[in-house]
């Protein structure tokens, strides 16, 4: 009798034990696909019950009934239109309330629009939203590198929510005793995927344009002194765009050899696209808008809330696995009004009552 | 002795508790006195302690506690001196090497000093254990082998931690003290310098890591199977086979036409380990100082085989083709 309490006990903790160590995992068995020459391991590996989940999460929202083309410009019945005032007044109306269910479907124009005058730029979502429909255009026209033909509308970032699930801003770090210099990194955090590496990887380059490349270019010592810390950087960026993606490092590199361009699968150059892309979306778009955010769209040290891989692509490979979405609202796909001078549209187009 | 056939010692040999042989001059006195585990009979010899500190194990000790204390002390102070935080973070928490700009100067405490430090009291600890092997053998007029194969693996921390760091200029090419940023650091450092496992040393690391495994296993099994036989006398059956090792050697000579000696199965074992932290220590020490890209190295000299392209068309470097918006 007292041997078999024994071995129940043994086995009750054998068993506690396994579940907690086996809980951070996956069940198997995982599908693979192959994806380069054989015995390479160039493959991608998916679950293929989250999988499932995470299709049906992503499942863009049914595009609005089309209207007649036709009728009177926007911008000849409404006033103070200065992007999309071109479009006649159905599409116009049609575009509007696709924006409201993606971006504020809870509460509605007035997110943006003051109550009676929707002419109005007092509120000051109204004057990023401008910005934000420069950017969205900017990125169909002139980053089909990075973007394709999927292109990306509003609701690609913010799924039904005035701020989009995944953002970021520059992180101070985590409190620490006095008179120890931060070392950035060693906390588990979630921006790299809970490795200890450089838990802020966006500021120095999805922001700033820090040098990304690390490994050296020749197999003997030519002068190259980048280091294994800055080499901690750059994986910690790779790690945020695994997790971003969903995907693992064959996606973008033959890991024998993360460097070399000629072995590297297509999708690099995509990647390597986007790094500009969201650069220029965090400071040309989203950094113009820091003067009149309120406090609750900006980080601790006052900087907006700004996009990564993530922001877009929400764990999956192609945002919305490749939903053509941006064919439906053609007026998105092209710079139009005074978008179309994007150079100076973040100063003129914030600006309250176009002034 | 059908016991030999389990997977823990079933047979526990209780003699009176036995200090060890005397001590002549030059040594301090044994302490803890003697005490007997029936679990710890489980998997070894049931009698424990005395235990003989002397000097060098004193002062190893306290060294010791200081680095760990040193080490600890920053991870706590990282989180802001939080308990609860210390203990949930404590696998990335890390005292980290002083960032590149100091070089080899002596930064200051909070941003590198404390890791120099820790570092030195670490060494001379680790240092002062190994003095300890060695004298303790000496001590029992046995030969120094284990000393040297300690040594070994010194041999590889220092490199990683001291020697490749003072060639290289810098002290942030050291390891930071922690556990998953150590390992982080064991990633990253493969990235930057193209691929570690084009390293021929560290080839050869790998390969004698394993072989020490495999080797431990045959010998273990090879020597638990003739037990039975008198196989465990085994010392005594270097000079005097008997049964046992005929039978043992019988077996590897059928299975695999060669076998070792009751003698040389030992050696193998001991240089398969120590070869294991003197190739790694060499593959390190070459990384950076000597090769900057193991793969590049790999390619030049004929080792990395070229694989057929992904897709057709060559994928080329966007910096390259001055490609930009």
């Amino acid at each position: 009798m007292k041997l078999i309490n024994r071995n129940g006990f043994v086995q009750l903790v054998a068993g506690t034990l396994s579940a907690v160590i086996l809980a951070g995992c996956e069940r198997p068995p995982m599908d693979t696909v192959q994806r380069g020459y054989r015995g390479l391991g160039m493959e991608a590996v998916v679950n293929p019950r989250l999988l499932e989940d995470k299709v049906q999460a992503n499942v863009p929202p049914a595009a609005l009934p089309t209207t007649d083309v036709g009728g009177p410009k926007a911008s000849e019945v409404y006033q103070n239109v200065h992007i999309l005032g071109d479009l006649d007044v159905a599409s116009f109306t049609r575009l509007m309330t696709a924006i409201t269910s993606w971006v504020a479907p809870e509460q509605g124009c007035t997110y943006c629009h003051a109550g009676e005058d929707f002419a109005s730029d007092d509120v000051y979502t109204k004057r990023v939203a401008r910005v934000m429909l420069a950017m969205t255009q900017r990125t169909n026209q002139d980053w089909k590198s990075h973007v394709g033909n999927a292109g990306v509308t509003c609701y690609t970032c913010h799924r039904g929510q005035p701020v989009p699930e995944e953002v970021w801003t520059t992180d101070p770090g985590p409190a620490h005793a006095k008179g120890l210099a931060p070392s950035q990194q060693n906390i588990g955090a979630p921006a790299v995927a809970y490795a200890s590496l450089p838990y802020d990887p966006f500021t120095p380059f999805l922001e700033q344009e820090n040098d990304i490349r690390v490994i050296s270019d020749a197999a003997l010592p030519a002068g190259s002194r980048k280091s294994i810390k800055q080499t901690e950087w750059t994986y910690g960026l790779m790690m945020h765009f695994s997790d971003g993606l969903g995907v693992n490092c064959t996606h973008c590199h033959n890991s024998r050899s993360f460097f070399a361009w000629d072995q590297s699968p297509p999708a690099r150059t995509t990647a390597w696209y986007g790094i500009r892309l969201v650069r220029e979306l965090n400071n040309a778009f989203i950094g113009s808008t820091a003067d009149i955010l309120p406090a609750s769209r900006k980080g601790p040290l006052g900087d907006p809330l700004k996009v990564n891989c993530a922001t877009c692509h929400q764990g999956a490979y192609r945002p919305m696995f490749g939903a053509q979405m941006l064919a439906d609202y053609p007026s998105l796909s092209k710079l139009s009004g005074k978008a179309k001078d994007v150079r100076v549209q973040t100063a003129e187009l914030k600006a309250p009552d176009g002034k | 002795m059908a016991e030999y056939q389990n997977i823990f010692t079933r047979v526990q040999v209780r003699s009176p508790a036995y200090p060890g042989v005397s001590l002549g001059a030059g040594n301090l006195f044994r302490q803890g006195g003697t005490r007997f585990s029936y679990w710890l009979g489980k998997i070894g010899d049931a009698q424990i302690g005395p235990i003989y500190l002397g000097a060098t194990g004193v002062l190893s000790l306290v060294f010791g506690f200081i680095a760990i204390e040193i080490i600890g002390l920053n991870m706590w102070a990282s989180v802001n001196w939080d308990p609860v935080e210390f203990v949930r973070q404590l696998p990335w928490l890390a005292l980290e090497p002083p960032p590149p700009e100091y070089g080899l100067s002596i930064p200051p405490l909070h941003d590198g000093g404390w890791w120099l430090m820790a570092g030195f009291f670490l060494t001379a600890s680790i240092l002062l254990w190994w003095m300890r092997t060695y004298f303790r053998a000496r001590a029992l007029g046995m030969g120094t082998h284990m000393a040297w194969a300690f040594a070994g693996a010194i041999w590889l921390y220092l490199v990683l931690g001291f020697i490749r760091p003072l060639l290289m200029g810098s002290w942030s090419e050291a390891v930071p003290f922690g556990i998953f940023p150590h390992l982080d650091w064991t990633a990253a450092f493969s990235i930057r310098y193209g691929n570690l496992f084009y390293n021929p040393f560290h080839m050869l690391s790998i390969a004698f890591l394993y072989g020490s495994t495999l080797l431990f296993a045959m010998h273990g099994a090879t020597v638990l199977a003739v037990s039975r036989f008198g196989g465990d006398r085994e010392i005594d059956q270097i000079v005097d086979r008997g049964t046992a090792s005929e039978r043992a050697q019988l077996f590897w000579r059928w299975t695999m036409g060669f076998n070792a000696t009751m003698e040389s199965i030992h050696r193998w074992a001991w240089w398969f380990a120590v070869l294991t932290v003197v190739t790694g220590g060499i593959g390190i020490l070459l990384t950076g100082t000597v090769v900057d890209n193991w793969y590049l190295w790999a390619v030049k000299h004929g080792v990395a085989p070229a694989y057929p392209a992904i897709e057709p068309g060559a994928v080329v470097d966007p910096m390259a083709t001055g490609a930009m918006q």
